[in-house]
């Protein structure tokens, strides 16, 4: 079959699926919407499978599918087309293989909650949106898939809605990722008029000309490309869960764990990532905006590390890893390393996809509770599950002996961190040197989290069993952590989804093989997807892979210099990796209890980081209290009193202090109206007669 | 496709026809009197839609001139004279579209004085289309004023409790507009010694003249979009009228106001515009600003969609005074747009009420549990509300904050920050009353949209998506009387 076909075919697939399934799932029944909507999925995998190894190892050349022209005014033109090239191959693989395991995951996840048509329809939808951004060959497609991914990832946050914390952390995540697209959108309207054009094609070779030229912006002159390149990055620091947009993150854990995994994680989340890479022609002339991406990105790398390392809410504790991740994808495309970061976007999606649905199946084993301190000793009840974490676990925290080898993250993470350095190295990024120290840090950091998650899930005293009288200790804590809005039992959301009812003895037990599939499927990218594809996202392939679909300018030499890095920096990862591990190990394995005791004495530090540095706080009192502070007063002082008072109601005072009574007045106001009406048309009349003379 | 002569006539007095037929049969039988009224009015404004389709189907989208143009002496120098632009044929369209869904949201829920009702709805059709075709200063007054008699008598008739406050409101602030739209008027008549809309467009009025002119207009259309702040009316009366009320008040009588602005400010008084347009601006970016949080404190349903809509008005006034392409193409089609979304917003609105005859908000929540369609119908309107890609909410947005940025950075500033309040608003609106348990007892019984309720949501969710991936129709038809307009603008303020 053509390819051009194909491609399309596979681009509207899962918008198919979510149609049918959303129109008429219920009349289709569940077993009909799910194998539709899985079905179309797979198809698309394949699809995007065959492009990337055309495009690997067949020498496909990169191509345009224009559909029809989507807005076309003046010179602001678009048109919905599908882009191939390296860059869309990659997340082409990366959206379509996590959704399509994500769904297959979801028969068993959800099997037992009544709205799967739903959940299906949502999920296909998410994924056609996702398509459509990382496709888009011209700013306002990727604006739509922007924002469709944004309206896909509400309604699934809010899937149980019956759930008040749903439905907030719903409207929050929308909310925060609108005022990223407040400055996407002052981005997108500074390009165009500054180059006339929103294609990205047209666009982009005629960035060099305007390096170092101004640009008027709100009445100053500023850098023109740093302008650009620094508003765009605010949409990107939204969808990306960046420091001071982080906030919804965590908050999105509330969605069903498949959701998750596929968009909080793998797909979604990256797309900020991926705007970086697709607009390396802007950056690679802006250098303050990249300085600003690469501090970005390293300040949330090492906060959202701090923070995950006092949460006890296992989704959230992998909702700030990735946050934390996808602070290392900023800050190597922020230093010049675009290959780099795209490479861990690549191997993230597969360990983190692997991590969340892994967390899932523990859920899921356990009844729907989420607090890792009421877990402890599942390795025996859930070996599948434990095998996989492990892997994952191993995966991200970048385990691996420098020029021997390891697991997926340690690939991608190591590169990053080497380009940081090299950045510094040879000069090309101010924050270079910060970046690398942060870089090792938060790895450090990563593997003391990651590993204390696995050994209070899965070592340790299984604290399930004497659920009763621990359950009081739980509760005492929980009256701390007023924001830790988990601790409501998920039982309590009146929703049939609690399948099991367990009324009896909780007993953990292995998910069906319908989820361990994908968890299997996904351990295989978290172990090979580093060692495979390591020459040709970043080693010695790097320049035919990339074919141009990553700019990189004459004197970015940063990804080449990071192949020659000093020794030191090549092991300090795994080093601080090490340190991580075995503190973790020692807290929580051999003197297990003793983290338990230190976190509950609290401490200013552990109420600091439990407490996310206190945004949710700040932002709660600043932003939403004072919208509706302001909100009142301009509605109770400002419409009411002074613009009603002094208007209308004014003039009804005036007109009962003339007419003598409100009442006489209003009864004739009809009359009265079409009265002075009357009297225009006879003046009107009046004038033309004496203007013409009749 | 056929030609139908005088089509501007017959499309602008065929729902005065209708009314008339509905009088007939109730002389001639009395009892049957309120369905044949139903049915007549419901076939007369299915008729006007197919003829105004069959005008736009035969109108030259390429060309900027006036079309169809009918014109007569009528007395004394007046002229009956009509035309259509690639501007004005889209609301009358968008008219004829609104109608027959008000008539048939109109169908079970009026029960008293139905022939009135019905009468009064085709009237108003024929005003308002006439609105929008009339070519003459003399004829454009009657229409644009007659407009006001059967909405106050929709709103004062079938209306709420606090009817008359309302309408009282309505009527100070329009009339203040239109005594100096009136003055205005006669004085440019006198100066140029014609009536005709589009001799006065060519017409260059002196500097000193142009900024009194201006304004005088500008005091009419501004209270008609309305604009902050002369826009309290706009809440009481939708609150007060009835659903199908309200959905021609958003739908099409605030467009009145922005299609005022692209008739005579703009191409008439291109210096005052210039000029004032600063002062539009900062009205605009309140309007969306202050609008939007006073919206998000509404206790009442229909109050903060009316809130709304002014914050989108602020879109419309900024696109129309950026004076290019995108912005006023982008305000023309925010203007369509938002009547189909005000009026699919206020529909749900009344399909809650119908049910449930209260609009405060806090008494419901939960009911996507019980109405799944009309939870998803609900979602769609509120995302094209905010401005979701993919609706067409979101290319007027855009449109217009593209040809705003060109003009005034702070202005695109302050207008992109439009983009969170409104999913502030709109999505806590959708929360409170969609999400959550039912905790209201009165709600547990409440039954999703019928058949005739997704009939007239489906012209509308059809409308709303396809325009959003789709502009294009709307656009290739405004294109060419955009660009005349926007070329005369920059080449009399000399840009």
């Amino acid at each position: 079959m053509d390819l051009v076909l194909l491609v399309t075919l596979g681009v509207f697939a899962p918008l198919l699926g979510a149609a049918i399934v959303g129109l008429s799932g219920r009349r289709l029944g569940d077993l009909v919407s799910k194998s539709i909507t899985t079905g179309l999925l797979f198809f698309s995998c394949a699809v995007a499978w065959i492009v990337f190894s055309q495009w690997t190892w067949g020498g496909l050349e990169a191509f345009t599918v224009e559909l029809f022209p989507f807005i076309n005014v003046g010179d602001f033109q678009s048109v919905w087309s599908i882009r191939i090239d390296a860059l869309s191959a990659v997340m082409l693989v990366v959206v379509t293989s996590v959704s399509s395991l994500v769904h297959l995951y979801s028969w068993g996840y959800m099997a037992e909650d009544p709205d799967k048509p739903r959940f299906f329809a949502y999920l296909s939808l998410f994924t056609f949106a996702m398509l459509a951004l990382v496709t888009a060959a011209d700013f306002m497609q990727l604006f739509f898939g922007w924002e469709g991914v944004g309206l896909a990832s509400y309604l699934l946050i809010g899937f149980w809605y019956k759930k008040s914390t749903a439905s907030a952390a719903a409207i929050k995540a929308f909310v925060v990722n609108r005022v990223g697209d407040f400055g996407f959108a002052l981005g997108i309207l500074t390009v165009f008029w500054m180059f006339g054009t929103i294609q990205f094609a047209e666009l982009f070779p005629m960035i060099a000309a305007r390096a170092g030229t101004g640009w008027d912006f709100l009445g100053h002159t500023w850098s023109a490309l740093d302008l650009a390149g620094a508003l765009l990055f605010v949409g990107a620091m939204g969808k990306s869960a960046q420091f001071f947009l982080h906030t919804w993150l965590p908050d999105a854990m509330e969605g069903p764990t498949p959701v998750s995994a596929l968009i909080h994680a793998a797909t979604m989340v990256t797309a900020g990532v991926y705007m970086v890479c697709l607009l390396s022609p802007i950056y690679e002339y802006a250098p303050v905006a990249s300085a600003i991406i690469a501090l970005t990105g390293a300040v949330t790398a090492l906060f959202a590390a701090t923070v995950g390392l006092a949460q006890n809410d296992i989704k959230r504790v992998i909702a700030y890893s990735t946050c934390s991740q996808l602070g290392y994808m900023f800050f190597a495309a922020g230093v010049g390393a675009y290959q780099a970061a795209m490479f861990h976007l690549f191997t993230h999606a597969f360990f983190k996809a692997l991590l969340f649905l892994g967390a899932g199946s523990v859920i899921h084993g356990m009844h729907h509770e989420q607090d890792m301190r009421k877990m402890g000793g599942l390795w025996k009840l859930l070996p599948v599950t434990y095998a996989v974490m492990t892997i994952g676990t191993i995966a991200i925290t970048g385990l691996g002996i420098p020029g021997v080898g390891g697991l997926a993250g340690f690939y991608s993470k190591d590169s990053i961190i080497e380009s940081a350095f090299a950045s510094f190295t040879n000069g090309h990024s101010a924050m270079g040197l910060f970046a690398f120290f942060v870089g090792i840090l938060a790895a450090g950091l990563t593997a003391y989290y990651s590993w204390r998650l696995v050994f209070m899930t899965f070592h340790n005293k299984p604290v399930w069993k004497d659920a009763h009288h621990d359950d009081h200790a739980h509760d005492d804590h929980a009256s701390h952590a007023h924001l830790e809005t988990h601790d409501e039992p998920l039982a309590d959301d009146g929703h049939a989804h609690d399948d099991h009812a367990h009324h009896g003895p909780l007993k953990p037990h292995e998910s069906p093989l319908v989820m361990l599939v994908p968890l299997l499927l996904l351990s295989v990218g978290a172990i090979a997807a580093g060692f495979v594809f390591a020459p040709w996202f970043i080693g010695d392939h790097e320049h035919g892979f990339w074919r141009g679909a990553i700019f990189v300018a004459e004197a970015n030499h940063v990804l080449h210099d990071s192949h020659a890095v000093p020794t030191w920096v090549k092991w300090s990862p795994l080093i601080l990796t090490l340190i991580g591990t075995f503190a973790a190990f020692w807290l929580y394995v051999l003197k297990e209890g003793m983290a338990r005791r230190m976190a509950d004495r609290g401490g200013v530090v552990h109420a600091f980081l439990y407490n996310k540095w206190y945004f949710d706080e700040l932002y709660e009192f600043v932003f939403v209290k004072g919208a509706r502070a302001v909100g009142d007063l301009f509605w109770k002082v400002g419409d009411v009193k002074i613009i009603d008072g002094g208007g209308p109601n004014g003039m009804a005072w005036l007109s009962r202090k003339f007419a003598g009574g409100l009442s006489r007045f209003q009864s004739g106001y009809v009359y009265f109206y079409a009265f002075v009406m009357l009297l225009g048309l006879a003046g009107f009349l009046a004038f033309a007669i004496y203007a013409w003379g009749a | 496709m056929p030609q139908i002569p005088y089509i501007l006539s017959v499309v602008t007095f065929l729902p005065l026809v209708g009314a008339g037929l509905i009088l007939l049969a109730r002389l001639f039988n009395k009892a049957g009197a309120d369905g044949a009224a139903r049915w007549i009015a419901l076939l007369t404004t299915v008729v006007t839609l197919a003829v105004s389709a069959v005008l736009v189907a035969t109108f030259d989208p390429s060309s900027a001139a006036y079309q169809f143009v009918e014109r007569y002496v009528w007395f004394v120098g007046a002229q009956y004279h009509m035309g259509v632009d690639g501007i004005s044929i889209l609301f009358v369209l968008l008219t004829a579209f609104l109608m027959p869904i008000c008539i048939l949201a109109s169908w079970n829920t009026i029960r008293d004085r139905v022939v009135d009702y019905m009468i009064a709805f085709l009237v108003l059709e024929t005003l308002v289309i006439g609105v929008f075709t009339s070519l003459d200063l003399f004829l454009f007054y009657i229409f644009f004023e007659g407009t006001l008699v059967p909405m106050f008598i929709i709103i004062g008739v079938w209306g709420g409790a606090n009817r008359i406050y309302a309408s009282y409101k309505f009527f100070l602030y329009t009339l203040l507009g239109s005594v100096l739209m009136l003055l205005a008027m006669l004085w440019m008549a006198a100066e140029t010694g014609t009536t005709s809309i589009p001799a006065l467009k060519e017409y260059a009025f002196s500097a000193e003249a142009q900024p009194l002119l201006w304004l005088a207009f500008f005091a009419s259309f501004a209270v008609k979009m309305p604009m902050w702040p002369v826009h309290t009316w706009l809440p009481d009366a939708h609150v007060q009228a009835p659903t199908a009320g309200s959905v021609i008040l958003a739908g099409i009588l605030l467009k009145l106001g922005g299609y005022g602005f692209l008739l005579f400010n703009l191409p008439m008084f291109p210096q005052a515009s210039q000029m004032f347009a600063p002062l539009v601006f900062t009205l605009s970016v309140i309007a969306i600003v202050y609008t939007s949080l006073v919206a998000f404190r509404q206790t009442d349903m229909k109050k903060l969609i009316a809130y709304s809509s002014v914050a989108h008005m602020g879109f419309v006034t900024m696109g129309i005074f950026a004076g290019n392409d995108q912005g006023v193409q982008g305000a023309v089609f925010q203007m369509l747009s938002h009547g189909l979304i005000s009026g699919a917003l206020f529909l749900c609105v009344g399909v809650v009420y119908d049910r449930m005859h209260t609009r405060e908000i806090a008494l419901y929540g939960g009911l996507t549990a019980r109405m799944p369609w009309f939870a998803a119908i609900f979602m769609l309107f509120t995302m094209a509300n905010v401005g979701l890609p993919g609706t067409s909410g979101f290319i007027g947005e855009i449109l217009t904050m593209v040809g705003i940025y060109e003009v005034s950075t702070w202005t695109a500033l302050f207008a992109a920050s439009g983009v969170i309040f409104s999913a502030v608003y709109a999505l806590t609106l959708y929360r409170n009353v969609m999400f959550g348990e039912i905790t209201n007892p009165a709600m547990k019984a409440i039954t999703d949209v019928d058949r005739r309720e997704l009939l007239i949501f489906a012209p509308l969710i059809i409308g709303t998506l396809w325009l959003g991936v789709q502009p294009g129709l709307v656009l290739d038809y405004t294109a060419a009387s955009v660009e005349a307009l926007t070329t005369a603008y920059r080449a009399a303020i000399g840009g």
